[in-house]
């Protein structure tokens, strides 16, 4: 009898629990942590195009978190329309283990799916007590930088990707030498937050560190709502590009026949509305009207890609973030491997 | 019944009824979603698993995270003791209120609470910089996970002790009393045995808590490797890397030996019980 | 069913004398270090939580909580914790009896079985309705195959709540229902009353305040749970998302005000359950 009572309440609930919405159509977006204001605007702006385009009414689900753990709910049957990562290889993992995207999702979008791109920049305390000009200075001994988890966060791997590129590119180093540029930086690092929002808040609320790494939106948000008070940027030499990949998620869009639908979302992304909403929310736009309209916003920065200096995000994730990697040896020590 | 069970005129009914439904309760809900954890390792060879959780930064987790949970928890049996004995025995002014406190760490998400914990004992909070102008270091080092694990397993031994405590008959005091006992030696040998059982099964529950405990440590603890990395977050770390069986391999670890220790504590626990009160 | 009466009687305030308490030095000195520990560990936390959210005064607060997301969060984690307590309830009772009241083998491994779900890390006690009910999962196929959807919809969010409150009521019921022994039932049995008439005259006003702390307990970590739910909910805005859920975001979001006021709403949730325990208190010393 209670097995039927258990059962009656969670059929109940999921007779209840799928979002039964008075639109036409509704897409879900399955999307990482820091473009949840962006795509609340954007979402907004397409529900009217799309309206004026076909009549329909479109309502857009959002759902946020670490761009690899939402690329694993995906995997794991979050039913997604359309996903829209900082990474390559969470989409690629979405293909690969999930079957849920083509292998060739690179070449279904114009500049290899990623709609916008961001980078690292720094960000120190008001007047730069610590004269913080480039990559180098974050080895100086005495300087504390604030750097998410690599191992959990997309932006700690840009930075790390970063000082290694820099190791690689400026000090015309070998891997042995980038290598122990990024050790020594690492060894400044007080506090490894999880994310990328709880790094902020570690330099920011708790006053740790001289300097913060993260994507150049993050600190040019931050910059804008703090009123460039307590802080200033610091752009250096060159960085690393971080670009935003997107997907429709094939199995699922149609599954839920939303392809159309889907597909126009992203592609909406690429258009001169899209592309001004991005560069607002300060991301760094494709479009070149765009980016000229907005060139105040973005220090122009020698940019290095993970393709170029990595050999791909796959290569890249294998080499230095997996277990027994690079990054884990900067702190196990010297030994090679996951060996005991 | 099968003579697994020993055999005994009871005078009370439902104990098929009753220990059924136990059981099969505990296998929908625990048992066969937990196995899912053991087929998963099972994917790995011996050598696999050796290798993931014989390697020097899990085990550097894993002593962490069982002396900070060991620490935590035995703070908390002290001062939950201290703290359900004051509830139940005294009267003072916001009693009441107080007593509705205890219940906050469960309440509080976890994230929130280590969010707060932190923003108080990192070193611009006002205890931190307390702390630190004594040159220790609260959060960001062991010590703020103890205080964390402390601040989440804070309810369960006050709210164990509590209603034996008040339970607790007056008249046994009272011979104690009579027979020329202090209040210190009527408490060690009097009331101290009747609490224990309540007291192992709070400390037990409050370690094993603190054990898998995640979301408000990661914020306090800084992650350092090798010194501040707590288990779960490895097993966080893993699953980012589409790792699932070696975070599996890690959690199946904890898991083993979190369960012995809790089936030490509840064998000593009966045993103590068994010969204070022979039935 | 005298004795019923008597156990009934001390459960209330027995007034003490001189040999059974403790002199005012000892016992303001108890106190003092009591309220110092918990002021500390509990009190502090709490009013930065409640600082936070009136930062920027009541109409901040009352605009943060008026959010139809958050309201969204608010009706789920009430459902969820309506849905999730009542069963651990019955289950705490039911297992309580069985566990306390009779010998039997096993038992021990029983009990410890019962204390497992929290010694497992929020994360996998998600994780594991993932491996169990996700595409990938063990039953995944099937389920893929009939179009149910269990995994990132409230019914996971359900059913990990139910799993990491578990023990809650049985292991506040199982020290107390074994501290009392089982004459008093056994007298109501042979006196003529029926088992469930005995349970609930004589076990059932024995073990009440242990009962009430076990659901209260059981209902705060039920709202406040946030690693398993995150796992399984696939945080859908305005549909998967619970109270700690919604704080995250919010909190993610630079908007500390209405993190901090879901926070203290759901601390103050706490604190309704037990102004409802004071009241019950209140009641059963009046009659």
């Amino acid at each position: 009898m209670f097995k039927k009572i258990i059962l009656g309440t969670l059929l109940g609930l999921a007779l209840a629990s799928p979002g039964v919405s008075s639109a036409d159509v509704s897409l879900l977006n399955v999307s990482y942590d820091v473009t949840r204001e962006f795509y609340k605007d954007y979402n907004a702006k397409f529900a009217g195009y799309w309206r004026e385009k076909t009549g329909q009414t479109v309502a857009v689900q959002q759902s946020h978190g670490g761009s690899t753990k939402q690329a694993r709910s995906v995997i794991d049957g979050l039913e997604a329309d359309v996903v829209t990562m900082n990474q390559q290889t969470d989409i690629d993992a979405i293909s690969a283990i999930g079957k849920l995207i083509p292998a060739d999702w690179r070449r279904l979008l114009p500049h290899q799916s990623s709609p916008y791109s961001s980078t690292i920049v720094f960000l120190v305390r008001k007047g730069n007590p610590k004269g913080i000009k480039d990559w180098n200075d974050l080895a100086r001994s005495g300087v504390s930088v604030i750097i998410p988890n690599p191992k959990t966060s997309g932006n700690g791997r840009y930075s790390y990707l970063g000082a290694y590129g820099y190791a690689l590119k400026k000090q015309g180093g070998d891997d042995a030498q980038a290598r122990a540029f990024v050790g020594k930086v690492f060894k400044n690092v007080p506090v490894l937050d999880t994310g990328g929002r709880g790094a902020t808040t570690t330099f920011i609320q708790r006053g740790i560190g001289d300097v913060l790494l993260t994507f150049e939106s993050e600190v040019l948000l931050i910059q804008q709502e703090s009123g460039g008070a307590k802080f200033d940027v610091v752009v250096p030499s060159l960085s690393i590009e971080a670009d935003a990949p997107v997907a429709v998620v094939e199995k699922y869009a149609s599954k839920h026949k939303t392809q159309q639908v889907a597909q126009a979302y992203l592609e909406y992304l690429y258009q001169a509305e899209g592309q001004e909403l991005i560069a607002k929310h300060f991301f760094r736009p494709r479009d070149a009207a765009v980016a000229a309209r907005y060139s105040g916003r973005f220090p122009k920065i020698p940019l290095f890609t993970v393709d170029e200096l990595f050999g791909g995000w796959q290569k890249a994730q294998q080499t230095h973030f997996a277990d027994g990697g690079v990054f884990d040896q900067i702190y196990e020590g010297k030994k090679p491997g996951t060996g005991v | 019944m099968a003579p697994f069970f020993r055999r005994r005129h009871r005078v009370l009914p439902g104990f098929g009824l009753t220990l059924g439904f136990t059981v099969f309760y505990l296998s929908v809900i625990v048992l066969i979603p937990l196995s899912t954890l053991f087929i998963k390792t099972a994917s790995l060879s011996w050598g696999e698993f050796w290798n993931v959780i014989g390697s020097a930064r899990v085990l550097a987790a894993f002593k962490l995270s069982f002396l900070a949970s060991l620490v935590a928890a035995s703070i908390n049996t002290v001062f939950g003791l201290l703290v359900a004995w004051v509830l139940v025995r005294y009267n003072f002014p916001f009693k009441r209120i107080i007593d509705g406190l205890v219940d906050l760490p469960f309440a509080l998400p976890t994230a929130v609470a280590g969010i707060a914990l932190t923003s108080l004992y990192s070193g611009n909070g006002w205890l931190g910089s307390f702390f630190e102008s004594y040159g220790i270091k609260t959060a960001y080092s062991p010590l703020g996970i103890v205080i964390a694990l402390t601040f989440i397993g804070l309810p369960f031994v006050v709210r164990t002790v509590q209603p034996i405590l008040a339970d607790l008959p007056a008249e046994n005091e009272e011979a104690a009393a009579c027979l020329g006992a202090g209040r210190l030696k009527t408490f060690w040998k009097v009331l101290l045995p009747e609490l224990k059982p309540a007291l192992w099964t709070g400390f037990a529950l409050a370690f094993a808590r603190a054990l898998g405990e995640y979301g408000s440590v990661v914020f306090i603890s800084g992650n350092m490797p090798m010194k501040t990395e707590i288990t779960p977050l490895l097993i966080m770390t893993k699953l980012d890397q589409f790792d699932y069986a070696g975070a599996t391999a890690i959690a199946v670890l904890m898991l083993v030996v979190s369960f012995l220790i809790l089936l030490f504590i509840n064998l000593i626990n009966w045993r103590t019980h068994r010969i204070l009160a022979p039935r | 069913m005298g004795a019923a009466i008597g156990l009934l009687a001390k459960t209330k305030e027995v007034p003490r004398t001189r040999a059974t308490t403790e002199s005012w030095l000892v016992r303001l000195a108890l106190i003092a270090l009591a309220l110092t520990f918990l002021f500390f560990f509990l009190l502090i936390p709490l009013v930065e939580v409640f600082q936070k959210a009136f930062e920027k005064g009541l109409g901040a607060y009352w605009q943060a909580i008026q959010d139809p997301e958050t309201r969204s969060a608010i009706r789920l984690t009430l459902i969820t914790a309506g849905i999730a307590v009542p069963l651990n309830l019955f289950f705490g009772l039911v297992s309580a009896w069985a566990i306390a009241k009779f010998e039997f083998r096993g038992k021990n491994l029983l009990i410890t079985l019962i204390d497992l779900p929290f010694s497992v890390s929020p994360v996998i006690s998600g994780m594991i309705y993932v491996l169990l009910f996700g595409t990938q999962g063990l039953l995944g196929p099937f389920l893929v195959e009939h179009d149910i959807k269990i995994i990132f919809t409230p019914v996971a969010i359900v059913l990990a709540t139910i799993f990491v409150t578990f023990p809650f009521v049985s292991r506040e019921l199982i020290p107390l229902m074994q501290a009392q022994g089982r004459e008093e039932e056994e007298a109501a049995m042979t006196m003529g009353a029926g088992g469930l008439r005995t349970f609930f005259k004589i076990t059932l006003p024995n073990i009440k305040w242990g009962l009430l702390y076990g659901v209260i307990l059981c209902n705060a970590r039920a709202m406040g749970e946030f690693g398993a739910v995150s796992v399984v909910s696939g945080h859908i805005r305005g549909l998967t998302n619970t109270m700690p859920l919604q704080i995250e975001i919010l909190y993610n979001e630079y908007q500390f005000v209405p993190a901090f006021a879901v926070a203290s709403l759901l601390a103050l949730l706490a604190l309704f359950t037990l102004a409802a325990k004071g009241i019950v208190e209140w009641r059963s010393n009046k009659s």
